[in-house]
This record gives C-alpha cells, structure tokens and sequence, in this order.
C-alpha cells in the first residue's frame, strides 16, 4: 500500500473565507501624529507587517478594510475621522493606537477629543506611548482572531449598530 | 543698532512718547509701540533705509491677566541686510500694549502680508480684534467655537461631547446642478 500525496486541501467554506478575509486586512493610509511614525515602521521590512497580509495600505477608504487611528485626535479633526470612516465599505475595522487615540492621553484639555470611541466603534485598543511596532503587530493579530470568530452571516460591524450622522 | 538708536531712527514718524524703549533680557532690540500708532511706525520701520526691517517672522499674543492693559501684541521683526533692505541683517521686537476692555488693534497685514494669518492666530487664540483686516476669521479652532483658549482665564480641561458632523457644505440643489453641468460638459465634449 503506497502513500500517495494528493494535491487536495479539504476545509469548510466558513474557515476559508475567514482565512482568506484576516489575512488581508488592508488599513486607510491615515496618521495623526508621532503614533503614525511607529504604523509606519511597522509596515517596513524590519518589523514586516506582510507576514500577516496588513501591509497594503490604501490610498482611499473605499478599498479599506481596517482604520489604524494613529495618533491625538483634534476636535477639528474628528468629523474628518468620521466621515472616512464612513466612507469604508463593510465590513470595518477599527484600532485605537496608543493613549491619546485611546483616552487623550496626557492632552487633557479643550482641543483634543478624550478617546476615539466617542467617534467610531473601536475593536482593539492598543496601550503605549507610543507603542511599538510589535503592539501594534500584536493588536492586528487580535484583530484577525476577532474576524475568525465572526460568523459569516453577521459580517456587518458594529458600526452599523450605531447610528449615522449626516446632518445638514 | 541697539533699542535707543531705533527709536531716533524712527523720530517724526509718531508723537513723542508713542515710540519708547522695551526692556530686553536676550539683547535684541525691543521697543514699545501705542497702539494709535502701530501702522505708521511699522510702515516707517519696512520704508526707511537705515531700518529696512522688509520681513515679519512671528505674530504672537500675550496674556498679562489680571495686569491693566491685559494683553500685548508682539511681533519680530527682520533686516535682511541687503540693500535694499536695510545695510546690515538686524532683529526687533515690537510690542503693543492692548487692554482688556477693549482688545483692537490696527491690522498690519497692510504692511506685511505676512501678517494676515498671524493676526488670525491671535484673533482665534486671543481674542484680538484687527481693525481693516480683510479677512479675520479663525484659523486653528473649529469656526463655530466659543471662547478663544490662549486667555488665562479660558478653562483649559472642558468636557464636552466631540462632534462627529459638521455642517453640509453644499445643498442638494446646489450637488444636482454641479452633477448636470458636468454631465451637459461630458455630452458636448
């Protein structure tokens, strides 16, 4: 009896799409400030973000899965951070990098907003200050696991639980 | 040329007494200006050749809460020290004394063009008025914002609800004609 290697993977529809959706998430090119320098030098060869498929960042959010909050959001700039954000198709994912995006940070005062999550629904929060480029490795990789467990019949995000704003 | 030579420099251009010496710490000259005055002696100081100060760097504003008059208006001045402008590269400081009461100033942005988003700043920031600027609006704060942040009696640690719109820069009407003048140009293209 001889073993022989056939050239067939069998796997469920499920797993394969999810395979196939976290292993290219793809980020809006979005930085805000010195957090965005740390996105960046993740996205180099040195830390090489290609491993886990999230290196292609795109120019318009309409071809973008994951926006990277990369820095102190000003309250001049939060309706901009909402209106790309909106501009994404489903589904959509959101990190909080550092403690500025996250709680304001050390800016506790008139012009920053205090924590992204009054604005957009965030999935992973990632701590620092800023944090480094394996952090924020390690907050795409639990972002990937959250996208495994999603079911494919609830693929929409959790933003479209929440109410859009479009006022005149 | 040092504060003193500056001012005799600038004699004629105001009343005695509008024009005076500013105590410096760094050694850069420095000297006050009235406020009724301002234009004149700036003008004086970009015109005359022994001045020549041709660029204006920096506008700021200061907050002297709760000293009468409040706030000074201060900018700094370059020579870049070819003719025409000035036979050596020399520094000043201007500053203007403005109350509380009634914070205005002359604008300068007549004199430097330069002036025109500085004074901006110190608009938004301070709450200075610039008489005869054409355009003073805000130019780091939200348009709709209350209060101007750079007073020292502006609470710095407001908590307030961030807004996540702002205001619809066209109408509906105004978009379906935008999109049927670009559709009538693609037709007759």
């Amino acid at each position: 009896m001889s073993e022989i290697e056939i050239p067939v993977l069998t796997t469920t529809v499920t797993k394969m799409v999810q395979w196939a959706r976290r292993s290219s998430i793809w980020p809006v090119t979005f930085g805000l400030a010195c957090c965005a320098i740390e996105m960046m030098a993740m996205s180099t060869s040195r830390y090489d973000i290609a491993r886990f498929g999230a290196e292609v960042f795109r120019g318009s959010p309409r071809q973008s899965d994951l926006m990277i909050v990369a820095g102190r959001l000003s309250r001049k700039m939060a309706p901009v951070l909402r209106r790309i954000y909106d501009q994404m198709p489903e589904p959509k994912y959101v990190i909080s990098m550092g403690a500025c995006a996250s709680v304001g940070g050390v800016f506790d005062n008139y012009a920053l907003v205090q924590g992204v999550d009054q604005i957009v629904p965030v999935d992973v929060f990632v701590p620092g200050c800023p944090p480094r480029p394996e952090s924020l490795i390690y907050g795409i990789v639990q972002l990937q696991r959250k996208i495994d467990q999603q079911k494919l019949t609830e693929l929409s995000s959790e933003s479209s639980r929440v109410p859009r704003i479009y006022q005149a | 040329m040092d504060s003193h030579q500056i001012v005799a420099a600038l004699a004629g251009v105001a009343p005695e007494g509008a024009v005076e010496v500013a105590p410096s710490g760094d050694g850069m000259p420095a000297i006050y200006v009235a406020r009724e005055h301002v234009q004149a002696v700036c003008l004086a100081l970009r015109d005359r050749q022994e001045l020549g100060f041709s660029f204006a760097p920096d506008i700021t504003g200061i907050d002297f809460l709760p000293r009468e008059p409040r706030f000074e208006v201060m900018l700094h001045l370059v020579a870049l020290g070819t003719p025409p402008y000035g036979d050596v590269a020399k520094r000043l400081r201007v500053k203007v004394r403005v109350p509380g009461t009634d914070p205005r100033m002359p604008t300068l942005s007549g004199v430097w063009k330069a002036m025109n988003w500085g004074e901006r700043e110190v608009y938004d920031l301070f709450g200075i008025y610039f008489d005869g600027h054409p355009d003073l609006r805000r130019i780091l704060m939200p348009d709709d914002w209350e209060g101007h942040p750079a007073r020292k009696d502006y609470p710095v640690q407001i908590n307030m609800k961030a807004k996540m719109y702002e205001p619809m820069q066209l109408t509906p009407q105004e978009f379906a004609a935008n999109l049927q003048a670009s559709r009538d140009r693609a037709k007759r293209d």
